[in-house]
């Protein structure tokens, strides 16, 4: 039995968390690319419109577009729809500010973490992740 | 709370982080310490001004975080202008949504008024004469706002997005960290403009097409665009920057000579740096162009200017536009604008002239955000902006087609596309 792959990444919102990969094909703005109400991305320009971010872990190579993407994030968090985690190829402040935000107002967890170009290529792959608290990410 | 071990924080600001300046400000100094926690910033620097996207209602959520700071009267520590609302707040009958919509979107507008903030309500709080100068620390949200007060006036912001606008407003500090840091303003991209581009690049529909070409190969680095014109206008570097804020996560470009920071291409990349290279040809442009329309030129339902907020100087040349070819509108024209800018061409006596034209003029929202601003919505929109091409079909579901500002005002006319030119 082959011992489970890992990654380390560092922890832009601590937390734990697992679940489903959804990788995403394309950078992805939240506002305008996801229905707060429904958790569907609706970008029609967008490789992955239709899926739905609720309970994945939501991989993004890169993020793009609006300073209202915490809004959006802290709304499906509080409808239950947002996704487990988010793993990100580049820094991106605002959606660790929806994280935060939801937290105070919610206690939801989200965990953000940031991987290096090659983690994330490594860990893109995978089908389930799970996060630790400092940042590790197990397949499976 | 925990303070990382990173950030090391000033005798005020340890004390307001445990509480002595009221609840309002440790609860601002929570969001605060927190994005330095994921920045690694080593301290929390002082902002001269704050502006705040997290007025417009994205949901309950919305209203949850402005009342987490009203709840326990808090107030901004610094000027702090509004972004756009959700609605016509001056023309209130111009929102044709229901009444709930309405309120919702009202009383978020007076949850942040209550804060202390002022009600500019515009996406482009740069087009105020009192502006950021450069090298001034300020803490801005709106995607386009930040782009164009860090490149075109050289202020400093990071990426500040709802929550932690008025969470830094609130607080009066910020992580010293992203943008605010002089190294990271260094360009890390150079973008070559090929001589032959420079007829596509005259106005604000071919600079937002180049906008979004830049957006989409910055990947997160600063460009420096080289081969623009030094004829380019602030209007038109506005729309630069709102195509590569919507393509991309771009918060700051150079324009090596016209944008303050980049006086020269060396100055814009710094000493001993080897940034990655790419030219932009006339095909690149022409693609990106055809990016933004979702439909082929034929028949339009509408048109819709002014994303970015219009500013006085467009106003200006959709007059001369409006003169050079009289004759009624066939489809809605509507312009959004600020309530500053639309009382200076008041004064000016421009909008008896624009309205008898057949211009709705729209202010302290966006028709891309809300399908109760346009008649049509859903139908088939022409125009100019490139972030209005790149948003509207996903809000509004809306089709599009794209074109100069004298294209725009032709269709209008014509209730189909016609190709004009500039």
């Amino acid at each position: 039995m082959t011992p489970p792959r890992s990654v380390q990444g560092r922890p832009l919102v601590a937390g734990t968390a697992s679940g489903p990969v959804l990788a995403l094909r394309e950078p992805l703005s939240f506002w305008g690319g996801v229905d707060a109400a429904t958790g569907l991305i609706v970008e029609p320009r967008h490789p992955d419109v239709g899926r739905s971010v609720a309970g994945q872990v939501l991989a993004m190579p890169a993020v793009r577009g609006s300073s209202s993407a915490s809004s959006i994030l802290a709304e499906l968090l509080r409808l239950g729809l947002g996704p487990a985690a988010i793993v990100l190829g580049e820094p991106d402040e605002i959606l660790v500010v929806g994280a935060l935000a939801a937290a105070e107002l919610y206690g939801a967890t989200c965990p953000v973490v940031l991987l290096g170009h090659d983690a994330y290529v490594t860990a893109e792959g995978w089908s389930t992740m799970a996060i630790a608290v400092d940042g590790t990410i197990t397949d499976g | 709370m925990d303070v990382p071990a990173h950030l090391e924080l000033t005798d005020d600001q340890a004390r307001a982080v445990a509480g002595d300046q009221g609840p309002g400000v440790q609860r601002a100094m929570r969001i605060v310490v927190g994005l330095a926690r994921a920045s690694g910033a080593e301290r929390l620097i002082p902002i001269g001004r704050a502006h705040v996207d997290g007025v417009l209602f994205h949901g309950q959520a919305s209203q949850d975080f402005a009342d987490w700071f009203t709840s326990v009267d808090a107030r901004v520590a610094v000027p702090t202008t509004l972004n756009v609302a959700a609605l016509d707040l001056l023309h209130p009958w111009l929102f044709r949504g229901d009444e709930d919509e309405a309120s919702t979107g009202r009383r978020l507008v007076d949850s942040y008024l209550a804060l202390g903030c002022q009600p500019t309500m515009t996406c482009a709080p740069y087009q105020d004469r009192d502006r950021p100068g450069l090298g001034e620390d300020v803490a801005w949200a709106e995607s386009n706002a930040i782009v164009f007060v860090n490149s075109v006036l050289g202020a400093r912001t990071a990426r500040y997005g709802d929550f932690s606008d008025i969470a830094a407003a609130v607080a009066g500090c910020v992580p010293d960290a992203g943008l605010h840091r002089p190294e990271a303003r260094l360009a890390g991209l150079v973008v070559e403009l090929d001589p032959d581009t420079e007829d596509w690049l005259t106005e604000e529909s071919g600079v937002g097409a180049l906008g979004v070409i830049v957006g989409r190969l910055a990947a997160g680095r600063v460009a420096a665009i080289v081969g623009l014109s030094p004829d380019t206008t602030e209007d038109a570097l506005k729309a630069l920057g709102a195509g590569a804020a919507s393509s991309g996560s771009v918060a700051m470009f150079h324009a090596v000579g016209l944008t303050p920071e980049a006086p020269t291409l060396e100055a814009a990349v710094g000493p001993d740096r080897e940034p990655d290279r790419v030219r932009v040809d006339v095909a690149a442009i022409r693609s990106a162009l055809a990016s933004l329309a979702t439909v082929a030129d034929g028949p339009i339902d509408a048109v819709a200017l002014g994303t970015p907020h219009f500013s006085v100087g467009e106003f200006g040349r959709l007059r001369t536009f409006l003169a050079d070819d009289p004759g009624p509108l066939r489809v809605e024209l509507t312009v959004n604008t600020s309530r500053g800018v639309l009382a200076e061409i008041t004064e000016r006596g421009w909008l008896e002239g624009l309205a008898a034209a057949g211009v709705v003029v729209v202010t302290d929202t966006c028709t891309y955000l809300s399908p109760a601003l346009m008649r049509n919505p859903t139908g088939i929109t022409m125009t100019n902006s490139a972030k209005w091409a790149y948003y509207a079909p996903g809000n509004l579901d809306a089709r599009v087609v794209y074109g100069t500002m004298r294209d725009c005002v032709a269709s209008a006319r014509a209730g189909r596309v016609v190709r004009v030119g500039t």
